[in-house]
């Protein structure tokens, strides 16, 4: 056991550091996760002519090949300098992997390098207005017609999508198969005829997601990744990577949040016993799911694969946010959604409040998750 | 960074847990003889190798004073308690007694309470102090990191328990476990210890390393830790149904042992407040 970095890490650690100070663009770290602004594809794309896009992709599609402490590193100094993180989230977290697992040549070849160097932005097509947490009840059509697939369809939740170049689209491809056989898994071209995008305005009052609709969109048979009927193991291996390495993402965010809410607590002189030791519950549950990150992270350099532990850390993560951003409203005071610069400030704490009740329904629903952990951990029987 | 124990320790674990589950409440004397006893005084061995054998007897809901022998950290052979706000446990099965002030007594006085079937407190009489070596800083750090890790070991079989009993005890025609008002709950349950574990593994981590982030890091564990392994003996208990609260079933012991502990220096409240502090502070 060493919780030190390495003499390497340490040294990778000062590289991120020394290369944020040099590219960060003055005033992005202050703008929160709103709308996406152009600097921020300037700033993926020095990330991506950086190496740090992709780390730990093999270095055969243009990766790094490093080690995930690196990708824990990198994410944890992002997160340091608060700075915005690379565009391509769903290209590199879920497309990517998943097209590196079951993709042909010519889609590595076509899609993955640009997927690095956000030269192409990709969004997600899996939930819709009746299929949330139940993928496989999807009503989107996928036709075969002989030369091409036919997609009519509506989807949800989709992050990214009124900049996206592709989604990764999972729906009926095979409408009389057995559920979770009847699935099939498409790349669609967002600039294609048929592909509408709108703004879908959440509690926050901000347009963050979009609906996309599919109306008579041409699909050529080469972007189909495995074949018809395929779509429910190519999307769980795109679910396995967003949840495999996304714990150490959330960590770093939400110590950001923690180091916002001492310096509230500063600010306004907090001497309330009870307001302190919920500030200081909130730091160690910081800790601890740092520290179970940390675990996760050995089991998956020593073993390959993620120990059980890490299943729980979004989970974990979504409630810690919640309870965190309502304790700052509380040290805000009465009136504290007030956003004139009276009682809150900017409105920063305003917007993370109602955005973080997003966070336990967004990448697996709480209920979902326990369900997993329930099943796949603690070896419960299965309930459905 | 490598957040795990060395193959060594692994191997420890597995030869304690063996020997745990054949003797659950093994002697002083059978301790030593498997080189237990004297583990933090040698050279060979760290706070991590004593943090798998803390674990372990929590795990076993070991009754003895083998803890506090080894982090009361006096020189010779007499077995030692600690004073712990007040009180001593295993007062008659010990010899010497550390106190806060770091003055050790003979352990002669009273007991005059017992938490469970294993574990009894005395007060200890004040018979000619003698000064005790170390300082009681060092000690209490040691003493709430090996409660968290205690604790994370008694929480774990707790739940274990009544995973077992959820996967086998039909109602309705279905095992419990198939519910989701029962497998949620566990589920929580779970994912409280497995914090605290990471929590208490960092704590002993740091104590080993007289890392500078040992006073926050044993302040974590053993608060998180003592709050866990009372919550996953308390969702066992609700998924046993009746059985889980009679006499008869092991799980009150594990649950009245989780409770002096989570009060024992203090519960979890004493140490957020120092930690507060702390954060606050400059």
């Amino acid at each position: 056991m060493e919780l030190r970095d390495t003499p390497e890490e340490a040294a990778f650690r000062q590289e991120v550091r020394e290369f944020i100070a040099a590219n960060l663009p003055d005033g992005s770290a202050k703008r929160g996760a709103r709308r996406f602004e152009d600097d921020d594809r300037a700033w993926s794309q020095k990330l991506g002519e950086a190496g740090y896009a992709g780390l730990t992709w093999p270095k055969e599609y243009g990766g790094s090949g490093a080690p995930y402490s690196h990708q824990a590193i990198y994410l944890e100094e992002l997160a340091r300098a608060e700075a915005p993180s690379h565009l391509g989230v769903i290209g590199l977290g879920m497309a990517g992997p998943t097209i590196i697992a079951w993709g042909t040549d010519e889609q590595k070849e076509r899609y993955l390098s640009k997927i690095l160097h956000a030269e192409e932005i990709w969004c997600q097509g899996f939930s819709e207005p009746d299929a949330g947490s139940d993928l496989a009840a999807s009503r989107t059509r996928i036709e075969d017609q002989g030369d091409h697939f036919l997609v009519n369809g509506q989807k949800v939740w989709s992050s990214f999508a009124h900049i996206a170049d592709f989604c990764i689209l999972v729906g009926q491809g095979l409408p009389d198969a057995p559920k979770y056989k009847n699935l099939t898994y498409l790349i669609v071209d967002m600039h294609a005829p048929g592909v509408e995008v709108r703004p879908l305005v959440q509690i926050t009052g901000h347009p963050e997601f979009n609906e996309i609709f599919f109306t008579d969109v041409k699909v050529p048979k080469e972007n189909i990744l495995g074949g018809v009927g395929d779509g429910w193991q190519v999307a769980m291996t795109t679910l396995l990577h967003e949840r495999g390495t996304l714990g150490f993402a959330l960590s770093a965010t939400l110590d950001v949040a923690v180091r916002k809410l001492i310096a509230l607590a500063k600010e306004r002189k907090v001497t309330d016993a009870i307001l302190l030791d919920r500030i200081a519950r909130e730091w160690i549950e910081l800790q601890a799911l740092k520290y179970t990150n940390y675990r996760s992270l050995t089991a998956l350099q020593k073993t390959g694969v993620p120990g059980p532990e890490g299943s729980a850390s979004k989970l974990v993560w979504s409630e810690n946010n919640q309870r965190l951003t309502k304790l700052a409203l509380e040290i805000l005071g009465s009136h504290a959604q007030l956003t004139n610069g009276e009682s809150g400030g900017d409105g920063y704490w305003q917007y993370q409040q109602l955005r973080s009740r997003g966070n336990t329904i967004e990448a697996g629903t709480s209920e979902i998750l326990r369900n997993i952990v329930a099943e796949r951990v603690l070896g419960l029987p299965r309930s459905r | 960074m490598d957040f795990s124990f060395s193959s060594e320790q692994d191997d420890l674990r597995r030869e304690a847990r063996a020997f745990l589950e054949a003797n659950p409440s093994p002697s002083m004397e059978q301790l030593a003889g498997l080189g237990w006893v004297g583990i933090l005084k040698s050279d060979d061995f760290t706070f991590l190798d004593a943090a798998v054998i803390f674990e372990e007897l929590g795990r076993a809901l070991y009754h003895g004073p083998y803890l506090l022998n080894e982090v009361a950290g006096q020189p010779g052979d007499e077995v030692w308690s600690i004073e712990i706000d007040g009180y001593v446990p295993h007062l008659e099965k010990v010899a010497r007694v550390l106190r806060p002030d770091m003055t050790a007594e003979q352990a002669q006085g009273e007991t005059v309470a017992a938490v469970d079937d294993g574990l009894e407190l005395g007060r200890v009489s004040r018979n000619g102090s003698e000064p005790a070596q170390g300082s009681w800083d060092d000690v209490r750090r040691r003493l709430l990191a090996g409660f968290a890790l205690y604790q994370v070991g008694l929480g774990s079989k707790a739940i274990e328990m009544a995973i077992e009993y959820a996967g086998k005890r039909e109602q309705f025609g279905k095992k419990i476990g198939t519910y989701q008002a029962i497998s949620h709950s566990l589920v929580d349950g779970y994912v409280a210890i497995e914090l605290s574990r990471s929590l208490a593994y960092w704590a002993a981590w740091c104590v080993a390393e007289n890392d500078e982030q040992v006073d926050l890091a044993v302040a974590s564990a053993k608060s998180q830790a003592g709050e866990a392994a009372v919550l996953a003996c308390e969702k066992s208990i609700q998924a046993h149904g009746g059985i889980g609260f009679t006499w008869e079933h092991p799980l009150h012991r594990y649950y009245k042992r989780a409770l002096w502990l989570e009060g024992a220096l203090g519960y979890g409240r004493v140490h957020r407040a120092e930690i507060a502090q702390s954060l606050l502070a400059g």
